[in-house]
């Protein structure tokens, strides 16, 4: 909700900083320079770039201010390392009180600290305690454990820093909280502060760090490039047969009565299942290996590629075909020249849509089983809660999803630039 | 010979609500090779149908077209087509466009290319043969596609509406290059239009038709065409007896669209 808002409150900024730049540098404001800006126009719209590297550089300073990073100057409150204590008042059988300081050291999980020293004080019953704590954790302790006669049922901790305790309150001391449970343990929660712990969401530069590791060393047996490798390698695969098979299958459906009539009622029936539903079916019949993912991925772009050809073909205008037709063409010909360039554009899409699908189902069926894979790799780092892992291998998900689009687009520029000029 | 024949068409339209539409009823007409020949009326008089029927797209009910005494039976090059828009294929260039037909055929690139460049430079596009059609302006368009339809050498020349979608000033241009393109290559045209200026100024006869059903409602020979070839036709169009049949044309086909009209409120 604080992440939410702080980042509502940097887009507002952001905004109104560069309105104020902008209007600082075009000094006219007349007539004909507002009405070139007609608002509502959708083609007018282009992406502001400078909005979108701040925004890059926004998610970025976050990410960096709530994990405590090396990358943002700025952080919020991280949790309570260091020493610390708190005074309490116990209460012996015989009802006399007794003042003892607790110790707390309270560390970054992963280092080695030893306990903090206590100095031995004679004569009293009550006696100080050393507690070793974790930074985002909490210890449950009964400090009245060494105190003298402590173990008597009628020995209790009756204040923390001059504050009454009883069981089921909680004190707050200089850095932290107390609760005391039902059976008079204290739980001690030093402040977490604002920032998330690492195994939540681990600092950028972990992330990066890890990146230079698993790309060096591989993680699980497979290096990082054959992770992403084989799973680029069953979209292609599986995305290719389904062309091989669909696009034929999505012409034949578009050009003869039979054809549509056979394949209409299992094409309109397969293309609403989602390929993840038929993970299961594609594991019990194939196993885990590559050819089942290969079979869910051909599975998951057959349908589309069906369905694009099919509409490419719909697509033709009569009266091309009529034109060719009449220049003497045949229907081998009008197939040929006119149908099948005619469809490509619509191809193309389908072949964008298709790609995209089957990239999340590769990730998703990796997720399930696969001994290499990226989705493979998030999923076995989840299960050690090495976060940064995860993100990592989200963050690749996602790049490399990206540039599957971004080639897609530019091959169809290249192959069919002719798209939408009909 | 060299005529195109056409016998007592009717065309029947089966409706999925079980009605049916008399399209085309007894038409008959003879067109004489080099003839041009304007077909108008008010929408859903079957002129198009006609068209359809002549290029071979469609059958007829009754009655039969035949081309120098053969049975039309399907479309073949002979009779070449020229659409309203977006006929042309985006995917080729102006010059692949134009050398479809003969190289459909199968006839070589060295013969077809100079048959093109001659094209090109008739219809006026000779620098614009390595453009894509998507980058040329409507009336380019159309010129290009008279050009496809010229390379192919048809004996008839059908044409759709084909100045229908542009603007008044390229559809003047445009009307003068039909003619020449008519004069120089002496070929016979049929030409659907929904303009009475365009029929009376192209067509050297008029055939003016009726809807439900079908029909011939008159023909006309005029003088116009031949006056307007390699003239102003905006000279042609000041002439006193063009202003007369049009207003006469025009008359006659608004009381068929009153008639219509009529018809339809008291059905309803």
């Amino acid at each position: 909700m604080i992440v939410f808002l702080l980042y509502l409150v940097i887009f507002g900024l952001a905004y109104v900083a560069y309105r104020f730049w902008e209007r600082s540098r075009h000094h006219i404001h007349d007539f004909a320079s507002l009405k070139t800006v007609t608002f509502g126009d959708e083609s007018a719209v282009s992406p502001n770039r400078f909005a979108s590297v701040v925004s890059i550089i926004a998610l970025f300073a976050i990410w960096g201010a709530f994990t405590g990073s090396v990358i943002t100057p700025l952080h919020v409150p991280g949790p309570f390392v260091g020493d610390t204590s708190f005074t309490y008042t116990a209460r012996n059988a015989a009802g006399e009180t007794d003042d003892a300081v607790a110790h707390l050291r309270v560390y970054r999980v992963g280092e080695d600290v030893p306990l903090p020293e206590v100095s031995d004080q004679p004569g009293r019953f009550a006696v100080d305690d050393a507690v070793k704590i974790g930074a985002w954790r909490s210890v449950l302790s009964r400090l009245n454990e060494n105190d003298i006669g402590g173990d008597d049922p009628a020995y209790a901790v009756i204040a923390i820093d001059g504050q009454p305790i009883a069981p089921g309150a909680t004190v707050r001391f200089s850095d932290g909280e107390i609760t005391m449970t039902n059976k008079g343990s204290l739980s001690i929660k030093p402040d977490k502060g604002w920032q998330m712990e690492p195994i939540w969401l681990p600092a950028p530069e972990a992330v990066l760090s890890r990146l230079g590791e698993i790309a060096s060393e591989g993680y699980k047996n497979f290096s990082l490039w054959e992770h992403l490798g084989y799973s680029l390698g069953r979209v292609i695969a599986g995305f290719v047969i389904g062309s091989i098979i669909g696009i034929p299958l999505g012409y034949a459906m578009g050009l003869s009565n039979w054809f549509r009539g056979w394949f209409d009622p299992i094409v309109e029936f397969m293309r609403p299942v989602p390929p993840l539903a038929l993970i299961p079916l594609i594991i019990i019949w194939f196993g885990i290996g590559e050819e089942g993912k290969v079979i869910l991925l051909f599975l998951a772009a057959l349908w589309i590629m069906t369905i694009a050809a099919r509409a490419g073909v719909s697509g033709v205008r009569i009266s091309k075909v009529h034109a060719a037709y009449s220049l003497g063409a045949s229907k081998w010909q009008i197939l040929r020249h006119v149908i099948v360039p005619n469809s490509l554009p619509e191809i193309f899409t389908g072949a964008r849509v298709a790609m995209g699908v089957c990239w999340g189902t590769v990730v998703a069926a990796e997720l399930v089983a696969a001994d290499r894979g990226a989705g493979m790799m998030i999923v076995n780092a989840s299960k050690f809660q090495l976060t940064d892992i995860v993100i990592l291998g989200i963050i690749l998900i996602g790049i490399i999803g990206y540039g599957i689009d971004i080639l897609m687009r530019m091959a169809e520029k290249w192959l069919v630039p002719w798209k939408g000029r009909g | 010979m060299g005529d195109l024949v056409i016998d007592t068409l009717s065309m029947r339209f089966d409706l999925p609500n079980g009605s049916s539409v008399q399209a085309l009823k007894n038409v008959s007409l003879e067109l004489a090779k080099g003839e041009l020949l304007a077909v108008l009326g008010p929408s859903g008089c079957g002129k198009t149908t006609l068209l359809n029927i002549v290029a071979g797209f469609l059958a007829p009910t009754d009655g039969q077209v035949t081309l120098n005494g053969r049975k039309v039976t399907g479309p073949g090059p002979e009779r070449g087509m020229v659409f309203q828009q977006g006929a042309l294929f985006e995917w080729m260039n102006v010059r692949r466009n134009i050398s479809f037909g003969p190289d459909m055929a199968g006839r070589p690139a060295s013969e077809t290319r100079p048959v093109v460049d001659n094209l090109l430079r008739t219809v006026g596009l000779q620098d614009f043969g390595e453009k894509m059609i998507y980058e040329l302006s409507g009336g380019m368009q159309q010129r290009v596609a008279l050009a496809r339809c010229l390379a192919n050498d048809p004996d008839v020349i059908l044409m759709d509406e084909p100045l229908g979608a542009l603007d008044a000033l390229t559809r003047e241009k445009m009307q003068g290059l039909v003619l020449k393109l008519w004069k120089e290559t002496g070929k016979t045209i049929i030409l659907i239009t929904h303009s009475v200026e365009e029929a009376l100024l192209l067509g050297e006869r008029l055939l003016v038709m009726a809807p439900r059903p079908g029909r011939i409602h008159k023909e006309y020979r005029l003088p116009f065409a031949e006056m307007g070839v390699g003239r102003d036709l905006r000279l042609v169009k000041k002439e006193p007896e063009f202003g007369q049949r049009r207003e006469e044309i025009l008359g006659m086909i608004w009381d068929m669209e009153e008639e219509i009209m009529g018809r339809q409120e008291e059905t309803a």
